[in-house]
């Protein structure tokens, strides 16, 4: 059976390339903007582009945030990319004061700009955030210093080191590339355009589900 | 940040063509083989450039940029017929990461702030397309290096950052095609004094080009006649450059 990959559509910014990343995996891919779909998934993806506040309002107009928070709490693979990292914080101060999901405690707050370019636009190696980050994550079989690509201008900052997965070096600042809380993870980079590094970490998440 | 390796790929819709300065343009076949042989050969981005770009081709363009969007996983870049800000969202609907307007801005510079402010800057690459002139300056062209304009190319490549272009794309019309090497002096003349992105485009012939574009500060270079003629294959571009200490993502 194909393992099946339920892709959050709450109006921030294109699904196309998650979408497509996953066809190419061979996963039957499922677009959900209800909360039935949410409780019924076995994996889910929540990408996005563009500002929190609005990406939060997406999902609070489709009623979504309790059921993704009660989801998280299952234990089922959840997948933030990129602005869906970022809501899986408590907070963001993008524009204002926002509210997140709360499933990874930490904020989002603007990326360190003395001497980088903000957007932060590009490939960066990724690495592991401490000795056993990766373990049990979909980064596991992941090469240490493997080049992905970054879009955005905003971090996570988790409250606790143990919520850091990866980070990346970004000019002289180390950023954080990804935020985990057991079966939850965050990736800020683009793994849907990280070339064949990132399909192989998509298809890494696939062969955890399908043996769940 | 590594020296991204783009593959550029000139359409006419529905082949991949490649011409000599622009111009003669030679046919050479399926934008998606080629395309998706730089995939897995590691390329760093795709760029397709519609240089028929009619509005009778639009819609051809948007299925070639949507069908490639589903077999190529790295950031894809689409430039040619961009006019308007309904035409940048279409592409980025299409599957487009970025977008690269040439003839639309200089004839309309506003159009570059209206984009970076919907889309962001990150979306937002002009390119100019400059040919030497006898004084040793540069001059910018339209509609693919056929119409000249009064502009200094990079007088006007320095207000299209100012105005909200988020990448550059420098484009040498005069060693298009030719594989005699990159316009030196012009790509000089930019890199490394703008505080976005800049491409090389025009006149890569080999490695040798490349580390010389690269060693003046680029931040990616415009590959077409060399891959598409199998003169080199990616990854022994980059093992090139890494060998000649230049960073490059593998």
């Amino acid at each position: 059976m194909k393992p099946r990959v339920t892709i959050i559509d709450y109006g921030a910014g294109n699904l196309h390339s998650v979408t497509k990343a996953f066809a190419k995996l061979d996963a039957d891919v499922e677009l959900a903007d209800t909360p039935e779909r949410i409780d019924g998934a076995r994996c889910l993806i929540l990408p996005g582009v563009g500002a929190f506040g609005e990406g939060m309002e997406g999902l609070r107009k489709r009623n979504l945030v309790e059921p993704l928070r009660r989801y998280a709490a299952s234990s089922r693979p959840l997948i933030g990319i990129c602005l869906g990292a970022q809501l899986l914080m408590e907070e963001s101060d993008e524009f204002g004061r926002h509210e997140g999901l709360g499933i990874v405690p930490g904020r989002v707050a603007l990326l360190p700009h003395a001497g980088v370019k903000i957007p932060h636009v590009g490939w960066c190696r990724i690495y592991p955030a401490s000795e056993q980050a990766w373990q049990g994550s979909l980064l596991e079989e992941t090469p240490v210093q493997t080049w992905t690509y970054f879009v955005h201008s905003f971090q996570c900052v988790p409250s606790d080191p143990q919520y850091s997965c990866a980070l990346a070096n970004y000019g002289e600042h180390a950023i954080t590339a990804a935020v985990r809380r057991e079966a939850v993870i965050g990736l800020q980079f683009h793994p849907e355009k990280s070339g064949t590094s990132g399909l192989a970490m998509l298809r890494a998440l696939l062969r955890s589900t399908s043996f769940s | 940040m590594p020296l991204r390796i783009i593959a550029r790929l000139d359409i006419k819709a529905p082949n991949l063509v490649k011409g000599i300065r622009l111009e003669g343009l030679r046919v050479l076949g399926k934008p998606a083989d080629f395309a998706e042989r730089y995939f897995e050969q590691g390329v760093d981005e795709l760029y397709y450039q519609d240089i028929v770009a009619s509005l009778y081709e639009r819609n051809s363009i948007l299925d070639l940029v949507s069908a490639a969007a589903d077999q190529i996983f790295v950031p894809l870049t689409v430039g040619g017929g961009v006019r308007t800000v309904d035409d940048i969202r279409m592409l980025l609907r299409a599957g487009a990461d970025k977008v690269c307007i040439n003839t639309a801005a200089i004839r309309r510079p506003e159009l570059i702030g209206e984009a970076a402010r919907i889309f962001g800057t990150q979306c937002v690459v002009v390119a100019v397309e400059a040919i030497r002139q006898p004084g040793g300056n540069w001059k910018a062209f339209t509609d693919n290096g056929r119409e000249h304009t009064s502009l200094d190319a990079c007088e006007w490549a320095l207000r299209a950052v100012e105005l909200g272009a988020g990448e550059l794309l420098l484009t040498s019309v005069d060693r298009e095609g030719t594989r005699k090497g990159f316009d030196l002096e012009f790509i000089a003349a930019l890199a490394g004094k703008v505080g976005v992105p800049v491409v090389a485009h025009g006149g890569a012939g080999s490695v040798e080009d490349i580390i010389k574009v690269a060693r003046l500060g680029v931040d990616g270079v415009a590959l077409a006649s060399m891959l598409h003629y199998g003169n080199a294959t990616i990854p022994e571009i980059k093992q090139a450059l890494a060998a000649a200490g230049i960073e490059v993502r593998v």
